[in-house]
């Protein structure tokens, strides 16, 4: 039974000020709208230019449920396309990353495509000749999508021709994407691996959420890293130095006060981060050599601004977050309404010491991956949610901790860390995302 | 002396206590500085720089062993299980003359929490010391056939 398509004003409905309907994590209608509307008038993350290092390079990926296809051309531009022929809508490309050489080939019939998209040749094109074909589709090669940002090497798209510009959209919340390159010493990030995967039985949202949910660690991960605090506590010894694998478990079991008073900052268009003031990354050994290097690249006061600045988790609205201080960028990847891709990147910070990298890829196996005893806590809650959604007993879900009265909404704000303004601001976000060409569709259909 | 009967005999036990949850036994089998490595890239050769699924020493394995036990380990509600279901390890070294011990195993490991039941398939390489006369696991690696695919949760040892 539809109850969302082209109704703008019940999908609007959905959030409340401090309360979403249930209906956002569990309808498969709202999902479909969310693939319709939602994803494709966001700006969405593709991937990173040092993926595209040569002429021919191409990766691949999904906007919402969309297969696109970057590459780096000859002249050392890059484009977003769409990842489909223009004759039978075969996928161009589809392992995740390669080399394609000069030109892009369709596997079925052989047309062939330059790094720009364009149609190079078709076999026997004579066969077109006084079709009309100059005038299709077609005939332009690959459709590109014509809205991308690279920015500082993150490649964004933004699917709709028309919304809210990349620099509307992000605004000052890009300092946290700042921030992470300005830690390389050569002011550059490079991925140099696969991600970690991990399918999560949810909705994409509830990993979003999570992001900034600081009322969780201390309950739900008492079971990892509560455990991992306890056997070091009871094995370590005469161990003086605490290895790096409990200084990372550790700080999960802050108590809320610590968390309270780290702070959270909320940008318009859904983006905000956890750890203002400071951060469960804060307090992590130095790494022997990294300062040195540092200060010769940036000279000792911004160095000291660059690493004092030790945000936990920026979200990037609708799906990605980002922590700068260990160059983590998680990708949540809706598949279905109850079924989430997790793609975890780790980025090298050029020229830094190995050892940052060691624990960029040692907190991305602790905490994102499908072995992770992080991860199981947080998986089983989520799936929980799920099913627990679908009771009819109470149809919303509760997001007021801290709401005040008169809360703005689309501004920037730093507030108390445990308040759930930031979610309040991601739904406030979603509904407009996910209305603001609803009212065009309809007048096109009729 | 250590034969190559030595070690088959005891990656079977490896499987059994890990099959029958003896996971105290199964810590017990590994060297102070044993590891269990489960890598994320194909014949993958750097544990550190290369990005695993898992590479824990004996302390992050208490860790894990102890969680499973835990009353508020809510993932563990109900518990998981798990099978191991083994070809015969081919022996790649039996040198007791050099201490060098390694057994390679191909293997079919099913996990099962509630209703569900995951099933993976790869190989496990082992590398044993000698120490006193029996030997320890000084590293456990598992390469699954597709490490590249998007797992849900793996909670309990392959």
């Amino acid at each position: 039974m539809a109850k969302y398509g082209r109704n703008a004003h019940a999908v609007a409905a959905l959030v409340r000020d401090a309360e979403v309907h249930r209906d956002v994590y569990v309808d498969p209608e709202v999902f479909e709208l969310e693939m319709e509307h939602l994803f494709p008038n966001s700006w969405v993350y593709v991937g990173h230019a040092s993926q595209l290092a040569k002429p021919g390079d191409f990766i691949t990926a999904n906007i919402g449920r969309q297969p696109v296809l970057a590459s780096r051309h000859s002249d050392g531009s890059i484009h977003v396309f769409y990842n489909r022929c223009p004759h039978k809508g075969v996928k161009i490309a589809s392992e995740p990353c390669g080399n394609t050489g000069k030109f892009f080939r369709c596997p079925y019939h052989a047309w062939s495509f330059k790094t720009d998209g364009s149609l190079l040749a078709i076999p026997l094109k004579k066969g077109y000749e006084g079709t009309g074909f100059g005038d299709t589709q077609a005939n332009g090669g690959l459709s590109k999508v014509r809205n991308v940002v690279i920015y500082r090497d993150f490649i964004f798209a933004r699917l709709s021709d028309n919304g809210v510009s990349f620099e509307d959209y992000f605004g000052e919340s890009l300092s946290t994407i700042d921030n992470m390159v300005d830690r390389s010493p050569e002011g550059k990030l490079a991925v140099v691996a696969t991600p970690i995967r991990y399918m999560h039985t949810c909705n994409w949202k509830m990993l979003v959420e999570n992001q900034t949910d600081t009322c969780h660690p201390m309950v739900a991960h008492e079971s990892s890293a509560g455990t991992a605090v306890k056997v070091w506590k009871r094995e370590q010894g005469c161990s003086t130095e605490t290895p790096m694998a409990v200084q990372l478990y550790g700080p999960f079991m802050s108590p809320y006060e610590f968390y309270e008073q780290s702070g959270i900052r909320i940008w318009p268009n859904g983006h905000g981060h956890t750890g203002v003031a400071n951060s469960i990354h804060s307090n992590y050994s130095d790494i022997p050599g990294y300062l040195d290097q540092m200060v010769a690249a940036h000279g000792e006061t911004r160095v000291h601004e660059i690493l004092g600045e030790v945000r936990h988790n920026t979200v990037y609205f609708p799906n990605i977050m980002v922590k700068g201080a260990v160059q983590i960028l998680r990708n949540f990847i809706p598949i279905a309404v109850d079924r989430t891709l997790v793609e975890s990147w780790v980025y090298r910070l050029v020229g830094a010491p190995d050892k940052l990298y060691e624990r960029a890829l040692m907190y991305n196996r602790f905490i994102n991956a499908p072995t992770s005893i992080v991860g199981h806590d947080d998986l089983e809650m989520y799936e929980r949610a799920q099913e627990g959604l679908k009771s009819n007993g109470n149809q919303w879900v509760n997001l007021r901790r801290l709401y005040e009265s008169n809360e703005e909404q689309n501004v920037t704000a730093v507030i108390n860390g445990t308040s759930e303004r930031q979610m309040r601001n991601q739904f406030h976000a979603w509904a407009k995302f996910m209305t603001m060409d609803m009212d065009k569709h309809i007048e096109a259909a009729e | 002396m250590i034969t190559e009967k030595t070690i088959a005999d005891l990656i079977y036990r490896e499987a059994e206590f890990l099959d029958t949850m003896q996971w105290q036994a199964w810590l017990d089998l590994f060297h102070p500085e044993g590891r269990y490595w489960m890598p994320l890239e194909w014949q993958q050769q750097d544990p550190v720089l290369q990005p695993s699924l898992m590479y824990e020493d004996l302390l992050l394995l208490k860790v894990r062993v102890e969680r499973l036990a835990g009353e508020r380990t809510f993932s563990q509600k109900p518990k998981s299980r798990c099978h191991h279901l083994l070809q015969a390890p081919r022996i790649v070294t039996c040198d007791p003359a050099a201490g060098v011990f390694k057994a390679r195993t191909s293997y079919i490991y099913t996990e099962t929490r509630g209703d569900m039941l995951e099933r993976y398939s790869g190989w496990a390489s082992h590398e044993f010391v000698e120490v006193g006369d029996a030997l320890k696991i000084k590293l456990k690696r598992v390469d699954l056939v597709n490490f590249d695919a998007p797992f849900g949760n793996i909670q309990l040892f392959m």
